[in-house]
Formats: C-alpha cells, sequence, structure tokens
C-alpha cells in the first residue's frame, strides 16, 4: 500500500528544526521582528502628524496603520516560507532532508507551520506596540477582521511558495527576488493609499492582486463603518484569487521539485 | 524476497552522457557490498537514484520486495545513509539533529534511542556542541549515529572514512561490522580506500563509465585477474577499462 498520508512527526521535523535554531541563537528574533516594529513606529508617528494636519476629519492611525499591520502580517507569512526554505538551503540539508521518508507536500506543510507561528507572532507583537503607543485598536474593523486575516495569510503563503520555487529552481543567488516582491506588490495592493490614485494602466494589476480587495474593502468599512454587499463581493473575489495563486504556485513548486529529482539537482544544489 | 536491495537495467542520462549505464545488481540481508571505481564512475549517482533523490532514465530498483518509485516514503523509513557530503546542519547542537532526524524517520522511544545513540558513538560529551563545531571524526560518527537512528535494514555509506584518521576510520570500520553482524542490516559502501574494502566486505562491484566492470570476492578478485592486490586490480581496471570487458 502506498503511502497516502502525511506525517504529523515529519511536519513536526520541520518546523521543530526552526525553533531549535531560534533558541541556539535568539538574534534570529531581531531579523524576524526588527523590521516591523521600526515599521509600526514610523507610520505611527507618520499617521499622528497627519491626523493632527486634518483635525477630526479623518482617522489616519485606523487607516494606515491598520493596513501597515495587516501587510506586515503578509509579509511575515511570505518571508515565514522563504526564510525557513533558505535555512535548508544556508545548511546544505537538502539530502538529509529528501532521502529521509519526508514528502514534498509535508515539507511544504512545515515550511507554513512555521510561517503561521511568525505570522501571528509578528501581528500580536505589531498590535502591541500599535495599541500602547498609537491606541489603536484593530477590532473597530469587526468581524471582516477575519475574512481579511484569512485572505492575506492565504495570499501571504502563495507568495512564499512561488519565491521559494523560483529560488528551488533558479539556485540559491535567487535569493535576493524574494525579500523585495512584498515591497513590489504594496505599490498595487493598495496598502498606503486606495487603487483610485494609481494611473488606469497600473490599476489591472491590482484587480488581479488579492490583497488589494483587502485594503479596499477595509477603508470603507473604516470611512462609512456600513455593511455593503460590495464589500462581500470584494473579498469573495479577493478570497477566490488567494485560492487560485496558493493552487498554482503549489503545483509550480511540486514541479520544480519533480525537475530538480529529473536532474539530479537536489544532490547538488548548493553549486547553483 | 531474498534480497534486500535489487538493481536492475538502471541508467541515468544527462543529455547525451550516461553517468549510469544499465547496471544490475542485488545485495542480499547482511551483505556487506563495495561499489569501487574512480571519480566519476557513477557511484555517486547509483547512490543518489537508489536513495530516491535522482530520478533514473530507466531500470528499477526494488528495496525489500517494493518499488521504489511506487513506495518511496514506505521504503526510505527502512534505509539510511552517510555521506562525507551530506554532513548534518552545522546550526543544530548534536543532540537537536538526532532529534530532528528521528522525527523526520518516525523513531519511536527517541530520546532513549538519542541516548543509546550518543553513548554508542562515543557522542555523550558533545551533546550540546553545535554540529559545526565538531571535528571531521566527530561529525562522521554523528552522520553514522543519525544513519542508525532508524535501524535501517538498507545502509548506504558514500565514503563514510574519507578524511579521517585511521584511528577513528578503524573504529567506524568496527562499528558498522558490529552493527551488521548484530541486526543483519545491508550495506552498500563506496570508498576509495582498498584495505578498507578488503577488511570489510562480502563482495564487491567495480564500476568504470557508469558500467560494473567487475565483481566478486575483493580478496579473491585480484588473483583471479593475475592482479597482486586489490589496489593493483583497481588502477588496471580505472585505466584499461576495456581489457576487463
Amino acid at each position: 500500500m502506498k503511502d497516502q498520508y502525511m506525517s504529523i512527526s515529519r511536519i513536526y521535523a520541520v518546523f521543530i528544526r526552526q525553533v531549535f535554531l531560534i533558541k541556539s541563537n535568539p538574534t534570529r528574533l531581531v531579523s524576524m521582528f526588527l523590521w516591523i516594529i521600526i515599521d509600526v513606529v514610523l507610520w505611527g508617528f507618520i499617521t499622528k502628524y497627519l491626523g493632527s494636519l486634518g483635525r477630526d476629519t479623518f482617522s489616519f492611525v485606523n487607516i494606515i496603520l491598520g493596513a501597515i499591520i495587516l501587510w506586515g502580517f503578509t509579509t511575515r507569512i511570505e518571508h515565514g516560507i522563504m526564510t525557513t526554505f533558505l535555512e535548508d538551503i544556508w545548511s546544505r540539508n537538502f539530502i538529509n532532508y529528501f532521502a529521509s521518508p519526508l514528502k514534498i507536500d509535508e515539507y511544504l506543510s512545515g515550511l507554513v507551520v512555521t510561517s503561521i507561528a511568525m505570522g501571528v507572532c509578528g501581528l500580536l507583537l505589531m498590535l502591541l506596540i500599535a495599541g500602547l503607543c498609537f491606541g489603536y485598536n484593530i477590532f473597530r474593523i469587526g468581524l471582516f477582521l477575519l475574512p481579511f486575516l484569512l485572505i492575506l495569510f492565504i495570499f501571504g503563503m502563495a507568495m512564499g511558495i512561488f519565491v521559494s520555487a523560483l529560488i528551488f529552481r533558479l539556485g540559491p543567488a535567487a535569493e535576493w527576488i524574494g525579500w523585495p516582491i512584498p515591497m513590489v506588490l504594496s505599490v498595487f495592493s493598495g496598502v498606503f493609499y486606495p487603487v483610485s490614485n494609481l494611473p488606469n494602466f497600473l490599476r489591472i494589476f491590482s484587480r488581479v492582486i488579492p490583497a488589494s480587495y483587502v485594503f479596499e474593502s477595509m477603508r470603507a468599512i473604516l470611512a462609512s463603518e456600513l455593511f455593503s454587499i460590495r464589500i462581500v463581493v470584494y473579498l469573495c473575489i479577493g478570497l477566490a484569487l488567494s485560492c487560485a495563486y496558493l493552487l498554482v504556485t503549489y503545483f509550480f513548486f511540486i514541479r520544480v521539485y519533480r525537475y530538480n529529482l529529473k536532474h539530479g539537482t537536489i544532490a547538488r544544489f548548493n553549486i547553483e | 524476497m531474498n534480497e534486500t536491495l535489487k538493481v536492475v537495467g538502471l541508467v541515468k542520462e544527462y543529455g547525451s552522457f550516461r553517468a549510469v549505464d544499465n547496471i544490475t545488481f542485488a545485495i542480499k540481508p547482511g551483505e556487506i557490498v563495495g561499489l569501487l571505481g574512480p571519480n566519476g564512475a557513477g557511484k555517486t549517482t547509483t547512490i543518489n537514484m537508489i536513495l530516491g533523490i535522482l530520478e533514473p532514465t530507466c531500470g528499477s530498483v526494488e528495496i525489500l520486495g517494493k518499488n521504489l518509485k511506487e513506495h518511496r516514503t514506505e521504503i526510505a523509513k527502512q534505509m539510511n545513509f552517510a555521506a562525507v557530503y551530506a554532513q548534518m546542519p552545522g546550526n543544530l547542537t548534536v543532540c537537536q539533529n538526532l532529534y530532528v532526524f528521528g522525527r523526520l524517520y518516525e523513531v519511536r522511544n527517541l530520546k532513549e534511542k538519542i541516548k543509546f545513540l550518543l553513548r554508542d558513538f562515543d557522542l555523550d560529551t558533545f551533546a550540546k556542541t553545535k554540529a559545526g563545531l565538531l571535528s571531521s571524526g566527530e561529525l562522521t560518527r554523528l552522520n553514522l549515529a543519525k544513519a542508525l537512528i532508524n535501524e535501517p535494514s538498507l545502509l548506504l555509506l558514500d565514503e563514510p572514512t574519507a578524511s579521517l584518521d585511521p584511528s577513528i576510520a578503524n573504529f567506524i570500520r568496527e562499528r558498522i561490522k558490529n552493527w551488521v553482524a548484530e541486526t543483519q542490516t545491508t550495506v552498500l559502501w563506496t570508498s576509495h580506500n582498498m584495505y578498507e574494502i578488503e577488511a570489510v566486505c562480502d563482495r564487491v562491484l567495480f564500476l568504470s563509465h557508469g558500467k560494473i566492470l567487475l565483481s566478486g570476492n575483493p580478496r579473491t578478485l585480484p588473483a583471479e585477474h593475475g592482479k597482486k592486490d586489490l589496489e593493483e586490480l583497481f588502477i588496471s581496471a580505472a585505466r584499461e577499462p576495456l581489457s576487463f570487458l
């Protein structure tokens, strides 16, 4: 009988390896969380200043800081998958991993579990700082927060798997592609401004980025605080796009893995 | 099912280059078989195909009566390997490495197993040392401890004693021989040390340009081909492979 089921023990092995790495060198926490802390603090002060200019007509803190936190969560998920994958490249661990009973699905699941842990820790830290320093309360978004996080989480996973697949295919030197991707996508995602601010030809990109539907919906909710069918439609589109990207990037990763099996790249991956 | 490992018509091509050219062999339980050959002969390529990290162009690998392609995960639980080029992650401690790999192989009573392996491979004092800080002898012992963590039925060793001093190399050889005697594990062992091969292996397969040129008992094979010892046979087969075809 073929082994059809995933093993929790093997997924846990991929996850616990990262925990051991952090335990053995806590400075890793700095690289994991420093940038998101800087983002929240920096944008916290900027929004406070903008708020003082706009008087009471518009809550910059709620809109911009909320978007920064949600985008920070997405970035953490993407970087979580990518850095966990890169750790195996840096420590030349592929032969040992893939010669073991570990299945590619289990390996990917291990990467995802690690990134969930990193993403959730990052989110809680950002909320804590934003709450304590700037009086920000994310729960003003209400129950819509759950679909927002779900869409961004799935999209973050898809980005992380896509970047990992690219590195897996092109070699360790392709690592640089992964770091700026969230920043590039933020231009089209409407994180800092409404998509309507973009020129028409750039809005086409926004329409295919799930995160843009989340941020447009968030602005609509915080501006009017009204439930509308338009928001529900937006969220459905965002969710459908995220799931589609996750599926496509998953199959892309599997395809790259099979290519590497055929060409012997796993055994000599670090040579590039 | 008599063989632990059965390789039939195995071929690996990279474009027009044939790294492994239609090799067939089988290994019985408890047998230690040496895979010899000059650099680039196809030894590591063969081992990688048996491990399932390299897809053969054609041919099949059967382990414990099951086809590797169809039952890879199930088979991988019952085999393991150690190679000089596949070190344990240097940023984890000895204990953490064994724990992670024990989890990957779903080892039962893992903590007791790790304690036993640390003692058995004289690694007790290094349990909390990062693998990257170990000497090559200590690292080889750690690789072997990892290779035996799941008590494999098939053990693949790719130059396990390369770059070790004679005393540690001897320790490793004795440890593996004792393990095989106790457990009837099947071992496929590559090495460039002919003394080692003669001392450890029941049988050798000599690979050149991806083909098996010679096979037999390492202690009687040289005389059968009019050579003084295994080293002379190796040199002769590596330089003039056509004379052995």
